[in-house]
Protein backbone atom coordinates (compact mmCIF):
# COMPACT_ATOMS: atom_id res chain seq x y z
CA UNK A 1 0.00 0.00 0.00
CA UNK A 2 1.40 3.39 -0.95
CA UNK A 3 1.12 6.11 1.66
CA UNK A 4 -1.56 8.01 -0.24
CA UNK A 5 -3.68 4.87 -0.46
CA UNK A 6 -3.55 4.46 3.31
CA UNK A 7 -4.58 8.09 3.82
CA UNK A 8 -7.32 7.78 1.19
CA UNK A 9 -8.59 4.61 2.89
CA UNK A 10 -8.50 6.33 6.29
CA UNK A 11 -10.43 9.33 5.00
CA UNK A 12 -13.13 7.10 3.43
CA UNK A 13 -13.30 4.98 6.59
CA UNK A 14 -13.59 8.15 8.68
CA UNK A 15 -16.77 9.36 6.98
CA UNK A 16 -18.17 5.85 6.57
CA UNK A 17 -17.95 5.23 10.33
CA UNK A 18 -20.32 8.13 10.86
CA UNK A 19 -22.44 7.33 7.81
CA UNK A 20 -25.72 8.45 9.39
CA UNK A 21 -24.32 11.95 9.69
CA UNK A 22 -22.26 12.07 6.50
CA UNK A 23 -24.40 10.14 3.99
CA UNK A 24 -27.89 9.40 5.32
CA UNK A 25 -28.60 12.89 6.72
CA UNK A 26 -27.95 14.77 3.43
CA UNK A 27 -30.09 12.23 1.58
CA UNK A 28 -32.98 12.86 3.96
CA UNK A 29 -32.54 16.64 3.57
CA UNK A 30 -32.66 16.31 -0.23
CA UNK A 31 -35.85 14.19 0.01
CA UNK A 32 -37.45 16.95 2.10
CA UNK A 33 -36.44 19.58 -0.47
CA UNK A 34 -37.91 17.44 -3.22
CA UNK A 35 -41.18 16.83 -1.37
CA UNK A 36 -41.70 20.49 -0.39
CA UNK A 37 -40.51 22.32 -3.51
CA UNK A 38 -41.85 19.60 -5.80
CA UNK A 39 -45.30 19.79 -4.20
CA UNK A 40 -45.45 23.60 -4.14
CA UNK A 41 -44.08 24.18 -7.64
CA UNK A 42 -45.28 21.08 -9.48
CA UNK A 43 -47.92 23.04 -11.39
CA UNK A 44 -45.51 25.81 -12.43
CA UNK A 45 -44.48 26.36 -16.03
CA UNK A 46 -42.39 23.61 -17.62
CA UNK A 47 -38.68 24.33 -17.76
CA UNK A 48 -37.01 24.43 -21.20
CA UNK A 49 -40.63 24.16 -22.43
CA UNK A 50 -40.70 20.38 -21.94
CA UNK A 51 -39.40 19.35 -18.50
CA UNK A 52 -41.63 19.08 -15.41
CA UNK A 53 -40.37 21.14 -12.50
CA UNK A 54 -39.80 18.12 -10.21
CA UNK A 55 -37.79 16.36 -12.91
CA UNK A 56 -35.80 19.59 -13.41
CA UNK A 57 -35.24 19.92 -9.68
CA UNK A 58 -33.86 16.41 -9.12
CA UNK A 59 -30.47 16.82 -10.90
CA UNK A 60 -30.01 20.18 -9.17
CA UNK A 61 -30.59 18.63 -5.75
CA UNK A 62 -28.29 15.70 -6.55
CA UNK A 63 -25.47 18.01 -7.69
CA UNK A 64 -25.97 20.36 -4.74
CA UNK A 65 -25.63 17.39 -2.37
CA UNK A 66 -22.53 16.15 -4.22
CA UNK A 67 -20.85 19.56 -3.99
CA UNK A 68 -21.73 20.36 -0.39
CA UNK A 69 -20.67 16.94 0.88
CA UNK A 70 -17.44 16.88 -1.08
CA UNK A 71 -16.56 20.23 0.50
CA UNK A 72 -17.63 19.08 3.96
CA UNK A 73 -15.47 15.95 3.79
CA UNK A 74 -12.03 17.43 3.28
CA UNK A 75 -12.71 20.64 5.21
CA UNK A 76 -14.15 19.00 8.33
CA UNK A 77 -11.52 16.26 8.41
CA UNK A 78 -8.69 18.79 8.27
CA UNK A 79 -10.09 21.22 10.81
CA UNK A 80 -10.99 18.45 13.24
CA UNK A 81 -7.50 16.98 12.98
CA UNK A 82 -5.95 20.42 13.42
CA UNK A 83 -8.02 21.31 16.46
CA UNK A 84 -7.72 17.88 18.11
CA UNK A 85 -4.00 17.85 17.33
CA UNK A 86 -3.97 14.46 15.64
CA UNK A 87 -2.83 15.97 12.33
CA UNK A 88 0.65 15.51 13.80
CA UNK A 89 0.46 11.79 12.93
CA UNK A 90 0.32 12.76 9.26
CA UNK A 91 2.84 15.59 9.54
CA UNK A 92 5.42 13.13 10.88
CA UNK A 93 5.12 10.79 7.89
CA UNK A 94 7.00 10.91 4.58
CA UNK A 95 3.72 11.57 2.69
CA UNK A 96 4.22 14.23 0.00
CA UNK A 97 1.88 17.16 -0.55
CA UNK A 98 0.63 15.39 -3.68
CA UNK A 99 -0.26 12.30 -1.62
CA UNK A 100 -2.21 14.49 0.83
CA UNK A 101 -4.03 16.18 -2.05
CA UNK A 102 -4.97 12.96 -3.84
CA UNK A 103 -6.16 11.31 -0.61
CA UNK A 104 -8.22 14.23 0.71
CA UNK A 105 -9.73 15.18 -2.65
CA UNK A 106 -10.24 11.54 -3.69
CA UNK A 107 -12.12 10.71 -0.50
CA UNK A 108 -14.22 13.87 -0.93
CA UNK A 109 -15.18 12.70 -4.42
CA UNK A 110 -16.17 9.30 -3.00
CA UNK A 111 -18.36 10.88 -0.31
CA UNK A 112 -19.89 13.36 -2.77
CA UNK A 113 -20.75 10.56 -5.20
CA UNK A 114 -22.07 8.30 -2.42
CA UNK A 115 -24.44 11.03 -1.26
CA UNK A 116 -25.35 11.92 -4.86
CA UNK A 117 -26.25 8.34 -5.70
CA UNK A 118 -28.24 8.11 -2.47
CA UNK A 119 -30.21 11.28 -3.27
CA UNK A 120 -30.85 10.11 -6.81
CA UNK A 121 -32.10 6.70 -5.72
CA UNK A 122 -34.25 8.16 -2.93
CA UNK A 123 -35.95 10.77 -5.12
CA UNK A 124 -36.10 8.94 -8.45
CA UNK A 125 -39.62 7.61 -7.81
CA UNK A 126 -40.80 11.20 -7.33
CA UNK A 127 -39.51 12.75 -10.53
CA UNK A 128 -38.14 10.12 -12.92
CA UNK A 129 -36.10 12.41 -15.18
CA UNK A 130 -34.57 11.10 -18.40
CA UNK A 131 -30.90 10.08 -18.76
CA UNK A 132 -29.93 11.44 -22.15
CA UNK A 133 -26.13 11.55 -21.74
CA UNK A 134 -24.95 9.61 -18.65
CA UNK A 135 -21.26 10.28 -19.33
CA UNK A 136 -21.80 14.03 -18.91
CA UNK A 137 -23.54 13.27 -15.61
CA UNK A 138 -20.58 11.27 -14.31
CA UNK A 139 -18.03 13.73 -15.68
CA UNK A 140 -19.59 16.81 -14.04
CA UNK A 141 -20.26 14.96 -10.78
CA UNK A 142 -16.61 13.90 -10.50
CA UNK A 143 -15.15 17.26 -11.59
CA UNK A 144 -17.53 19.20 -9.33
CA UNK A 145 -16.80 16.98 -6.33
CA UNK A 146 -13.04 17.28 -6.97
CA UNK A 147 -13.32 21.09 -7.21
CA UNK A 148 -15.26 21.33 -3.94
CA UNK A 149 -12.97 18.76 -2.30
CA UNK A 150 -10.01 20.98 -3.25
CA UNK A 151 -11.81 24.04 -1.93
CA UNK A 152 -12.43 22.08 1.28
CA UNK A 153 -8.69 21.44 1.59
CA UNK A 154 -8.04 25.20 1.30
CA UNK A 155 -10.77 26.03 3.84
CA UNK A 156 -9.57 23.27 6.21
CA UNK A 157 -6.01 24.61 6.12
CA UNK A 158 -7.05 28.25 6.43
CA UNK A 159 -9.63 27.96 9.23
CA UNK A 160 -8.25 27.94 12.77
CA UNK A 161 -11.57 27.37 14.54
CA UNK A 162 -14.96 25.89 13.74
CA UNK A 163 -16.46 29.38 13.62
CA UNK A 164 -14.26 30.35 10.67
CA UNK A 165 -15.13 27.13 8.92
CA UNK A 166 -18.85 27.76 9.43
CA UNK A 167 -18.38 31.26 7.97
CA UNK A 168 -16.66 29.82 4.89
CA UNK A 169 -19.47 27.31 4.45
CA UNK A 170 -22.40 29.63 5.14
CA UNK A 171 -21.15 32.82 3.46
CA UNK A 172 -19.40 31.35 0.41
CA UNK A 173 -20.31 27.74 -0.36
CA UNK A 174 -24.01 27.84 0.55
CA UNK A 175 -24.97 31.06 -1.34
CA UNK A 176 -22.96 30.10 -4.41
CA UNK A 177 -24.68 26.70 -4.46
CA UNK A 178 -28.20 28.04 -3.89
CA UNK A 179 -27.77 30.85 -6.43
CA UNK A 180 -26.40 28.60 -9.14
CA UNK A 181 -29.67 27.33 -10.60
CA UNK A 182 -30.37 24.36 -8.36
CA UNK A 183 -33.99 25.38 -7.96
CA UNK A 184 -34.56 27.34 -11.19
CA UNK A 185 -33.35 27.89 -14.73
CA UNK A 186 -31.42 31.13 -14.94
CA UNK A 187 -33.48 32.00 -18.02
CA UNK A 188 -36.32 32.70 -15.60
CA UNK A 189 -34.24 35.48 -14.00
CA UNK A 190 -34.12 39.17 -15.04
CA UNK A 191 -31.27 39.97 -17.45
CA UNK A 192 -28.96 41.47 -14.85
CA UNK A 193 -29.16 38.46 -12.55
CA UNK A 194 -28.64 36.14 -15.50
CA UNK A 195 -25.35 37.94 -16.14
CA UNK A 196 -24.41 37.69 -12.46
CA UNK A 197 -25.18 33.95 -12.50
CA UNK A 198 -22.74 33.50 -15.37
CA UNK A 199 -19.94 34.64 -13.03
CA UNK A 200 -20.70 31.83 -10.59
CA UNK A 201 -18.66 28.69 -11.37
CA UNK A 202 -21.20 26.59 -9.45
CA UNK A 203 -23.77 27.46 -12.14
CA UNK A 204 -21.68 25.69 -14.81
CA UNK A 205 -21.29 22.58 -12.66
CA UNK A 206 -25.03 22.25 -12.16
CA UNK A 207 -25.97 23.27 -15.69
CA UNK A 208 -23.53 20.80 -17.25
CA UNK A 209 -24.69 18.05 -14.88
CA UNK A 210 -28.32 18.77 -15.80
CA UNK A 211 -27.46 18.57 -19.50
CA UNK A 212 -26.67 14.89 -18.98
CA UNK A 213 -30.26 14.28 -17.89
CA UNK A 214 -32.25 16.32 -20.41
CA UNK A 215 -29.90 17.06 -23.31
CA UNK A 216 -30.85 20.72 -22.81
CA UNK A 217 -29.09 23.34 -20.70
CA UNK A 218 -28.81 27.09 -20.20
CA UNK A 219 -25.32 27.18 -21.77
CA UNK A 220 -23.33 24.72 -23.90
CA UNK A 221 -22.01 21.76 -21.85
CA UNK A 222 -18.63 22.27 -23.53
CA UNK A 223 -18.45 25.79 -22.16
CA UNK A 224 -19.43 24.46 -18.72
CA UNK A 225 -16.81 21.72 -18.99
CA UNK A 226 -14.11 24.26 -19.91
CA UNK A 227 -14.95 26.58 -17.04
CA UNK A 228 -15.28 23.80 -14.44
CA UNK A 229 -11.98 22.24 -15.60
CA UNK A 230 -10.20 25.59 -15.44
CA UNK A 231 -11.63 26.28 -11.96
CA UNK A 232 -10.49 22.84 -10.81
CA UNK A 233 -6.99 23.48 -12.15
CA UNK A 234 -6.73 26.84 -10.39
CA UNK A 235 -8.23 25.74 -7.07
CA UNK A 236 -6.32 22.44 -7.16
CA UNK A 237 -3.05 24.28 -7.82
CA UNK A 238 -3.69 26.61 -4.88
CA UNK A 239 -4.54 23.68 -2.56
CA UNK A 240 -1.37 21.86 -3.65
CA UNK A 241 0.70 25.00 -3.08
CA UNK A 242 -0.70 25.43 0.44
CA UNK A 243 -0.04 21.78 1.25
CA UNK A 244 3.51 22.00 -0.14
CA UNK A 245 4.35 25.06 1.92
CA UNK A 246 2.66 23.64 5.03
CA UNK A 247 0.34 26.66 5.27
CA UNK A 248 -0.79 26.95 8.91
CA UNK A 249 0.21 23.34 9.66
CA UNK A 250 4.03 23.55 9.75
CA UNK A 251 5.56 26.50 11.61
CA UNK B 1 6.63 -11.22 9.30
CA UNK B 2 5.19 -11.23 5.81
CA UNK B 3 6.20 -8.57 3.32
CA UNK B 4 8.63 -6.93 5.74
CA UNK B 5 12.13 -7.99 6.77
CA UNK B 6 12.46 -9.03 10.38
CA UNK B 7 13.62 -6.38 12.82
CA UNK B 8 16.60 -8.53 13.82
CA UNK B 9 17.83 -8.59 10.20
CA UNK B 10 16.91 -5.15 8.97
CA UNK B 11 17.77 -2.73 11.73
CA UNK B 12 21.37 -3.74 12.55
CA UNK B 13 22.14 -3.80 8.80
CA UNK B 14 20.72 -0.32 8.40
CA UNK B 15 22.52 0.95 11.47
CA UNK B 16 25.77 -0.64 10.26
CA UNK B 17 25.46 1.12 6.93
CA UNK B 18 25.11 4.48 8.64
CA UNK B 19 27.59 3.82 11.47
CA UNK B 20 30.09 6.31 10.04
CA UNK B 21 27.69 9.24 10.24
CA UNK B 22 25.82 10.74 13.17
CA UNK B 23 22.26 9.56 13.67
CA UNK B 24 21.18 13.17 14.14
CA UNK B 25 23.15 16.28 13.32
CA UNK B 26 22.14 19.82 14.31
CA UNK B 27 24.28 22.41 12.53
CA UNK B 28 24.01 26.04 13.67
CA UNK B 29 20.22 25.78 13.99
CA UNK B 30 18.31 28.96 14.72
CA UNK B 31 14.62 29.65 14.88
CA UNK B 32 12.77 32.95 15.18
CA UNK B 33 9.01 33.11 15.64
CA UNK B 34 7.47 36.28 14.25
CA UNK B 35 4.08 37.56 15.34
CA UNK B 36 2.21 40.84 15.65
CA UNK B 37 3.68 41.19 19.15
CA UNK B 38 7.23 41.02 17.85
CA UNK B 39 9.95 38.43 17.42
CA UNK B 40 10.86 35.55 19.68
CA UNK B 41 14.21 33.90 19.12
CA UNK B 42 13.61 30.33 20.25
CA UNK B 43 16.96 28.87 19.09
CA UNK B 44 20.31 30.63 18.65
CA UNK B 45 22.82 28.67 16.58
CA UNK B 46 22.52 25.26 18.24
CA UNK B 47 25.05 22.67 17.00
CA UNK B 48 25.65 19.10 18.18
CA UNK B 49 25.59 15.53 16.88
CA UNK B 50 23.97 12.40 18.29
CA UNK B 51 25.85 9.23 17.39
CA UNK B 52 24.12 6.07 16.22
CA UNK B 53 23.09 3.84 19.12
CA UNK B 54 23.28 6.61 21.74
CA UNK B 55 20.69 7.17 24.45
CA UNK B 56 20.84 10.95 24.46
CA UNK B 57 19.17 13.40 26.84
CA UNK B 58 18.12 16.94 25.93
CA UNK B 59 17.43 18.95 29.06
CA UNK B 60 16.42 22.50 29.81
CA UNK B 61 13.82 24.54 31.63
CA UNK B 62 10.44 25.33 30.04
CA UNK B 63 10.87 27.63 27.05
CA UNK B 64 14.53 26.67 26.56
CA UNK B 65 13.85 25.53 22.98
CA UNK B 66 13.80 21.73 23.40
CA UNK B 67 10.45 21.18 21.71
CA UNK B 68 11.28 23.70 18.97
CA UNK B 69 14.49 21.79 18.23
CA UNK B 70 12.58 18.50 18.09
CA UNK B 71 9.85 20.08 15.93
CA UNK B 72 12.50 21.16 13.41
CA UNK B 73 14.03 17.67 13.50
CA UNK B 74 10.59 16.11 12.89
CA UNK B 75 9.59 18.54 10.11
CA UNK B 76 6.81 20.12 12.18
CA UNK B 77 8.64 23.47 12.03
CA UNK B 78 11.21 24.96 9.70
CA UNK B 79 14.50 26.33 10.96
CA UNK B 80 15.16 30.02 10.30
CA UNK B 81 18.80 29.12 9.77
CA UNK B 82 21.17 26.15 9.89
CA UNK B 83 20.70 22.55 8.95
CA UNK B 84 19.39 19.34 10.52
CA UNK B 85 20.13 15.84 9.23
CA UNK B 86 18.88 12.39 10.21
CA UNK B 87 21.28 9.62 9.16
CA UNK B 88 22.65 12.01 6.55
CA UNK B 89 19.24 13.01 5.18
CA UNK B 90 18.41 16.71 5.32
CA UNK B 91 15.05 17.16 7.07
CA UNK B 92 13.98 19.75 4.49
CA UNK B 93 15.40 18.74 1.13
CA UNK B 94 15.27 14.96 1.75
CA UNK B 95 12.34 14.96 4.16
CA UNK B 96 10.83 11.62 3.13
CA UNK B 97 14.00 9.63 3.92
CA UNK B 98 14.59 11.65 7.10
CA UNK B 99 11.06 11.00 8.40
CA UNK B 100 11.26 7.29 7.56
CA UNK B 101 14.29 7.13 9.85
CA UNK B 102 12.53 8.97 12.69
CA UNK B 103 9.92 7.83 15.18
CA UNK B 104 8.62 10.76 17.18
CA UNK B 105 6.48 10.53 20.31
CA UNK B 106 4.85 13.97 20.56
CA UNK B 107 4.49 15.76 23.87
CA UNK B 108 0.74 16.41 23.55
CA UNK B 109 -1.64 13.56 24.33
CA UNK B 110 -3.46 13.46 20.98
CA UNK B 111 -5.49 10.73 19.30
CA UNK B 112 -7.94 10.14 16.46
CA UNK B 113 -11.36 9.33 17.97
CA UNK B 114 -12.65 7.57 14.86
CA UNK B 115 -10.49 4.47 15.20
CA UNK B 116 -9.55 1.69 17.58
CA UNK B 117 -5.97 0.94 18.63
CA UNK B 118 -5.24 -1.67 15.97
CA UNK B 119 -6.79 0.45 13.19
CA UNK B 120 -4.72 3.42 14.35
CA UNK B 121 -1.49 1.40 14.17
CA UNK B 122 -2.37 -0.19 10.82
CA UNK B 123 -3.15 3.21 9.31
CA UNK B 124 0.07 4.68 10.68
CA UNK B 125 1.98 1.75 9.10
CA UNK B 126 0.18 2.48 5.84
CA UNK B 127 1.32 6.10 5.80
CA UNK B 128 4.89 4.75 5.73
CA UNK B 129 3.97 2.41 2.87
CA UNK B 130 4.00 -0.70 5.09
CA UNK B 131 1.24 -3.27 4.71
CA UNK B 132 0.75 -6.58 6.56
CA UNK B 133 2.46 -5.17 9.65
CA UNK B 134 0.35 -7.08 12.19
CA UNK B 135 3.21 -9.21 13.57
CA UNK B 136 5.17 -6.11 14.59
CA UNK B 137 1.99 -4.37 15.75
CA UNK B 138 1.26 -7.36 18.02
CA UNK B 139 4.84 -7.19 19.34
CA UNK B 140 4.41 -3.48 20.10
CA UNK B 141 1.04 -4.04 21.77
CA UNK B 142 2.49 -6.79 23.97
CA UNK B 143 5.67 -4.86 24.78
CA UNK B 144 3.73 -1.75 25.81
CA UNK B 145 1.03 -3.60 27.77
CA UNK B 146 -1.70 -2.83 25.24
CA UNK B 147 -2.51 -6.36 24.04
CA UNK B 148 -5.97 -6.43 25.65
CA UNK B 149 -6.80 -2.94 24.30
CA UNK B 150 -6.21 -3.69 20.60
CA UNK B 151 -9.90 -3.46 19.72
CA UNK B 152 -10.78 -0.62 22.10
CA UNK B 153 -11.67 2.75 20.60
CA UNK B 154 -9.11 5.44 21.37
CA UNK B 155 -11.77 7.46 23.22
CA UNK B 156 -12.24 4.64 25.73
CA UNK B 157 -8.60 4.56 26.82
CA UNK B 158 -7.19 6.22 29.93
CA UNK B 159 -4.51 8.90 29.57
CA UNK B 160 -1.75 6.43 30.32
CA UNK B 161 -3.04 3.97 27.73
CA UNK B 162 -3.32 6.72 25.12
CA UNK B 163 0.33 7.62 25.86
CA UNK B 164 1.32 4.00 25.20
CA UNK B 165 -0.49 4.10 21.84
CA UNK B 166 1.44 7.28 20.97
CA UNK B 167 4.67 5.38 21.60
CA UNK B 168 3.46 2.43 19.51
CA UNK B 169 2.53 4.80 16.66
CA UNK B 170 6.01 6.28 16.69
CA UNK B 171 7.59 2.82 16.49
CA UNK B 172 5.25 1.23 13.97
CA UNK B 173 7.66 1.71 11.04
CA UNK B 174 10.69 0.49 13.02
CA UNK B 175 12.62 3.76 12.97
CA UNK B 176 16.37 3.60 13.71
CA UNK B 177 16.09 6.96 15.55
CA UNK B 178 13.47 7.37 18.29
CA UNK B 179 12.56 10.79 19.66
CA UNK B 180 10.66 11.01 22.94
CA UNK B 181 9.46 14.50 23.88
CA UNK B 182 8.64 14.39 27.59
CA UNK B 183 6.99 10.97 27.29
CA UNK B 184 6.52 10.44 31.02
CA UNK B 185 5.04 13.84 31.90
CA UNK B 186 2.14 13.15 34.25
CA UNK B 187 2.07 9.37 33.85
CA UNK B 188 2.08 6.68 36.52
CA UNK B 189 5.00 4.62 37.71
CA UNK B 190 3.86 1.45 35.94
CA UNK B 191 3.81 3.13 32.54
CA UNK B 192 7.21 4.69 33.14
CA UNK B 193 8.70 1.32 33.94
CA UNK B 194 7.00 -0.39 30.96
CA UNK B 195 8.09 2.38 28.63
CA UNK B 196 11.71 2.55 29.79
CA UNK B 197 12.06 -1.22 29.77
CA UNK B 198 10.79 -1.35 26.17
CA UNK B 199 12.80 1.62 24.88
CA UNK B 200 15.99 0.51 26.66
CA UNK B 201 15.59 -2.91 25.07
CA UNK B 202 15.35 -1.31 21.61
CA UNK B 203 18.42 0.78 22.39
CA UNK B 204 20.56 -2.05 23.75
CA UNK B 205 19.46 -4.99 21.63
CA UNK B 206 18.56 -3.33 18.33
CA UNK B 207 20.97 -0.40 18.47
CA UNK B 208 18.22 2.20 18.11
CA UNK B 209 19.28 5.77 18.76
CA UNK B 210 17.13 7.49 21.38
CA UNK B 211 16.74 11.23 21.90
CA UNK B 212 14.88 12.00 25.12
CA UNK B 213 13.65 15.25 26.57
CA UNK B 214 12.36 15.10 30.12
CA UNK B 215 11.92 17.16 33.24
CA UNK B 216 12.53 14.06 35.38
CA UNK B 217 16.27 14.37 35.79
CA UNK B 218 16.63 11.09 37.63
CA UNK B 219 15.31 9.40 34.45
CA UNK B 220 17.87 11.20 32.32
CA UNK B 221 20.64 10.30 34.77
CA UNK B 222 19.64 6.63 34.77
CA UNK B 223 19.06 6.26 31.03
CA UNK B 224 21.14 8.74 29.03
CA UNK B 225 24.79 8.18 28.19
CA UNK B 226 25.23 11.77 27.07
CA UNK B 227 23.35 14.94 27.83
CA UNK B 228 22.88 18.34 26.21
CA UNK B 229 21.42 21.28 28.13
CA UNK B 230 19.65 24.20 26.53
CA UNK B 231 18.86 27.55 28.04
CA UNK B 232 17.09 30.39 26.22
CA UNK B 233 17.76 28.75 22.87
CA UNK B 234 21.48 28.17 23.43
CA UNK B 235 23.48 25.05 24.14
CA UNK B 236 25.00 25.48 27.61
CA UNK B 237 26.30 21.95 28.25
CA UNK B 238 27.10 18.89 26.15
CA UNK B 239 28.87 16.01 27.87
CA UNK B 240 28.75 12.39 28.94
CA UNK B 241 26.42 12.03 31.90
CA UNK B 242 29.21 10.52 34.03
CA UNK B 243 31.54 13.44 33.23
CA UNK B 244 28.84 15.98 34.01
CA UNK B 245 28.31 14.35 37.39
CA UNK B 246 32.05 14.13 38.04
CA UNK B 247 32.41 17.83 37.29
CA UNK B 248 29.86 18.78 39.91
CA UNK B 249 31.71 21.24 42.08
CA UNK B 250 30.25 20.15 45.37
CA UNK B 251 28.53 17.58 47.52
CA UNK B 252 25.16 18.31 49.00
CA UNK B 253 24.22 18.81 52.66
CA UNK B 254 20.64 17.59 53.12
CA UNK B 255 18.41 17.90 56.18
CA UNK B 256 14.76 18.22 57.14
CA UNK B 257 13.24 21.05 59.14
CA UNK B 258 9.92 22.69 59.99
CA UNK B 259 11.59 26.02 60.85
CA UNK B 260 12.07 29.12 58.70
CA UNK B 261 15.58 29.39 57.24
CA UNK B 262 17.67 32.53 57.80
CA UNK B 263 18.18 34.69 54.68
CA UNK B 264 21.79 33.58 54.19
CA UNK B 265 20.77 29.92 54.06
CA UNK B 266 17.57 30.50 52.08
CA UNK B 267 19.54 32.26 49.31
CA UNK B 268 21.66 29.14 48.67
CA UNK B 269 19.22 26.37 49.55
CA UNK B 270 17.02 24.23 47.33
CA UNK B 271 13.89 23.64 49.44
CA UNK B 272 11.32 20.95 48.67
CA UNK B 273 8.67 20.85 51.42
CA UNK B 274 10.60 20.02 54.63
CA UNK B 275 13.73 19.00 52.74
CA UNK B 276 16.59 21.53 52.54
CA UNK B 277 19.60 20.94 50.27
CA UNK B 278 22.73 23.09 50.28
CA UNK B 279 25.91 22.85 48.17
CA UNK B 280 28.93 21.99 50.32
CA UNK B 281 32.44 21.77 48.84
CA UNK B 282 34.14 20.53 52.00
CA UNK B 283 33.69 19.77 55.70
CA UNK B 284 34.31 23.42 56.60
CA UNK B 285 31.32 24.54 54.53
CA UNK B 286 29.14 21.82 56.09
CA UNK B 287 30.08 23.09 59.54
CA UNK B 288 29.35 26.70 58.48
CA UNK B 289 25.86 25.85 57.17
CA UNK B 290 24.99 23.88 60.29
CA UNK B 291 26.34 26.66 62.54
CA UNK B 292 24.16 29.24 60.73
CA UNK B 293 21.14 26.98 61.15
CA UNK B 294 21.87 26.46 64.86
CA UNK B 295 22.31 30.22 65.47
CA UNK B 296 18.95 30.91 63.79
CA UNK B 297 17.29 28.27 65.97
CA UNK B 298 16.62 25.95 63.03
CA UNK B 299 16.12 22.34 64.15
CA UNK B 300 17.85 20.15 61.51
CA UNK B 301 16.72 16.48 61.40
CA UNK B 302 17.91 13.51 59.30
CA UNK B 303 21.12 15.29 58.36
CA UNK B 304 23.14 13.65 55.57
CA UNK B 305 25.81 14.51 53.03
CA UNK B 306 25.32 13.03 49.56
CA UNK B 307 27.00 13.23 46.18
CA UNK B 308 25.61 15.76 43.72
CA UNK B 309 23.09 14.28 41.29
CA UNK B 310 22.03 15.45 37.82
CA UNK B 311 19.50 17.84 39.27
CA UNK B 312 22.26 19.62 41.21
CA UNK B 313 24.44 19.74 38.09
CA UNK B 314 21.50 21.00 36.03
CA UNK B 315 20.79 23.83 38.45
CA UNK B 316 24.46 24.72 38.63
CA UNK B 317 24.80 24.84 34.83
CA UNK B 318 21.61 26.88 34.44
CA UNK B 319 22.72 29.27 37.16
CA UNK B 320 26.18 29.69 35.60
CA UNK B 321 24.68 30.23 32.14
CA UNK B 322 22.23 32.84 33.42
CA UNK B 323 24.93 34.82 35.17
CA UNK B 324 27.34 35.00 32.27
CA UNK B 325 28.72 33.18 29.25
CA UNK B 326 26.79 35.32 26.80
CA UNK B 327 23.33 33.95 27.49
CA UNK B 328 21.03 36.96 27.39
CA UNK B 329 18.60 37.36 30.23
Amino acid sequence: MNGWQALFYKEVLRFWKVGFQTVAAPVITAILYMMIFGHVLEDSEKVYGQVHYTAFLLPGLVMMSVLQNAFANSSSSLIQSKIMGNLVFLLLTPLSHRAWFVAYVGSSVVRGLAVGVGVMLATWWYAQPSLVAPLWIVLFAVLGAALLGSLGVIAGLWAEKFDQMAAFQNFIIMPMTFLSGVFYSIHSLPGFWQQVSHLNPFFYMIDGFRYGFFGVSDVSPWLSLSIVSLALLLVGALALHLLRTGYKIRH
Amino acid sequence: MSGFPSRRQALPALIGAFRHMPAVSFQNVSKTYRSARGELQALRGVSFDIEAGEFFGLLGPNGAGKTTLISILAGLARASGGRVQVLGHDVQTDYAAARRALGVVPQELVFDPFFNVRETLRLQSGYFGIRHNDDWIDELLAGLGLADKADANMRQLSGGMKRRVLVAQALVHKPPVIVLDEPTAGVDVELRQTLWHFISQLNRQQGSTVLLTTHYLEEAEALCGRIAMLQRGQLVALEKTSELLAKASSNVLRFKTDDVLPAQLAAQARVTGRVVQLPAHNAHEVEQWLALAREAGVQADDVEIRKADLEDVFLEVMDRASRGSGVPA
